[in-house]
């Protein structure tokens, strides 16, 4: 058995998925792959959006392969830090913003 | 200030010890690839150079600065300097040969005694082009550097310089304390004399290398962000950035492993291999020579003391143009710098 269910390593097998469906993993890479060009957006800006999505899904896989992308675009430390608040205040809004759901209901539910 | 890995007896100040690194391990047990296994299936191997066109000459190991990924393991305690005599030869092979530019480096080139010299001399040889890789902070570190800018003005010296970032932070990490202070102080003295603006014809070009164990971005989009910044915060101009990335010998090599970074490193390097930079690898059109007049296929390999190979001659008094183009480039694991991603040069990408 594996120790963890992470392990670095595998980051780098990501194209292996074909392995198992190799049609949708091709739509999945060549869509994958377009997304990031430049468009609108800058590569730089996408990949800071992709960073702080990563946090958002908490996947460490990401993560990793994010911040080792900023810091080759020469994304600054503060503003790969920033993105990562961004990230939180999103969630923690989100979570917060449920509160009026929950305060509703306490409404209704109260005499 | 810290010290070079020779001054402190460190087992990589050691040629030959770096080499076995870069031979053994994650190499020797397949893992992964010799540069050779991966260049062979190219009909690439042996690495042969397409003509002479640039001839490299370190003056010395002596530097200002101690910065942490230097491959030269340059230092204010490195004594090694290239003689007035050397450097009488090498103007030689200048004015016999077609090679069209001279490209100075160290150390801090500037403070070898024969500097001014070398580069009056070489311009009278007819030679194209000179370049001078300058550390930026020499020319504040002493009142006899100041009229540096000057200098290199009168002699259309072509000024390439490390600035590894746009903030001090990064800077100041990878270089030294006040290294970015300093650097922006002297590109606005270059800039004073002409240096970098448009129509004066005096070429300043910035080089980035990453700081730390990654590899560097987007050339383009760097210089970019490199030209809005330098610009909107210090008001300096310049021509083009060239992005290189580290190579793992000498102190970066040592930083690698004493970081537990050096597995992973190398394979980022082998991953993004890119079979189309190895056409443009600066050995197939430099010759490297070093203080003692040695001739190596880079900068790199003549600090793991690889000289050229032995059957075209290895020292500059027996240099043959003839010979030199049809040598087999010496090649190592640490290769695989100069042909990830866009590739690597002297003068940045190359793919
Ligand atoms: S990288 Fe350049 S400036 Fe820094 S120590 Fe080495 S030779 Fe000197
Ligand atoms: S390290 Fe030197 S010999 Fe190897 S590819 Fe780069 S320039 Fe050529």
């Amino acid at each position: 058995m594996e120790k963890t269910y992470y392990n670095p390593a595998d980051l780098k097998k990501f194209g292996d998925i074909a392995d198992f469906e190799p049609e949708l993993a091709k739509k999945f890479f060549d869509y994958y792959n377009d997304v990031f060009k430049e468009g609108a957006l800058t590569a730089r800006e996408k990949a800071l959006i992709a960073l702080a999505v990563s946090h958002t899904v908490q996947c460490p896989y990401c993560i990793d392969a994010y911040t080792a992308g900023t810091m080759e675009m020469g994304v600054t430390e503060k503003q790969m830090m920033e993105a990562v608040h961004v990230a939180a205040a999103i969630r923690g809004g989100a979570s917060l913003v449920h509160g009026v759901q929950m305060m509703n209901k306490v409404k209704k539910l109260s005499m | 200030m810290p010290k070079s890995l020779q001054a402190q007896h460190h087992n990589l100040a050691d040629k030959a010890t770096q080499l076995k690194i870069l031979s053994n391990g994650i190499f020797a047990d397949g893992q992964l690839p010799t540069f050779k296994e991966k260049i062979e299936p190219l009909n690439e191997y042996p690495l042969k150079p397409t003509s002479i066109e640039i001839f490299q000459v370190n003056v010395g190991y002596m530097c200002n600065q101690v910065c942490k990924h230097c491959h030269v393991d340059a230092g204010p305690d490195r004594k090694e300097i290239m003689t007035r005599e050397t450097m009488q030869q090498c103007l030689d092979i200048l004015r016999k040969t077609k090679i069209h530019t001279l490209d100075l480096t160290g150390g801090a080139p500037e403070m070898n005694p024969d500097f001014r010299w070398f580069v009056e001399e070489a311009n009278k040889t007819g030679v194209e082009e000179i370049i001078v890789r300058s550390n930026l902070t020499i020319i504040l570190a002493n009142p006899k550097y100041h009229d540096l800018p000057e200098f290199f003005k009168k002699n259309k010296v072509r000024v390439v310089s490390s600035l590894p970032f746009y903030q001090a932070d990064k800077t100041d990490r990878q270089r030294g304390e006040g290294v970015f202070d300093k650097s922006i102080e002297a590109l606005k003295m270059l800039n004073a004399v002409g240096y970098g603006k448009a129509g004066s014809g005096l070429n300043l070009d910035l080089v980035y290398n990453p700081s730390g164990a990654f590899l560097p971005g987007d050339q383009a989009g760097l210089e970019r962000e490199f030209k809005k910044e330098l610009k909107e915060h210090f008001d300096i101009d310049f021509n083009s950035l060239f992005t290189i990335t580290n190579i793992p010998i000498s102190r970066f090599l040592e930083f690698l492993i004493r970081t537990e970074n050096y597995e992973d490193y190398m394979d980022s390097l082998v991953s993004a291999f890119n079979p189309a930079a190895v056409k443009g690898v600066m050995c197939r059109n430099t010759i490297s020579v070093d203080y003692d007049g040695h001739m190596y296929d880079c900068d790199f390999n003549q600090m793991l003391g690889l000289k050229v190979d032995k059957k075209a001659g290895q020292h500059i008094s027996e240099f043959d143009l003839e010979k030199l183009e049809n040598r087999n480039i010496i090649i190592n694991q640490h290769c695989y710098g100069c042909t990830a991603g866009a590739g690597s040069s002297c003068q940045g990408t190359v793919a």
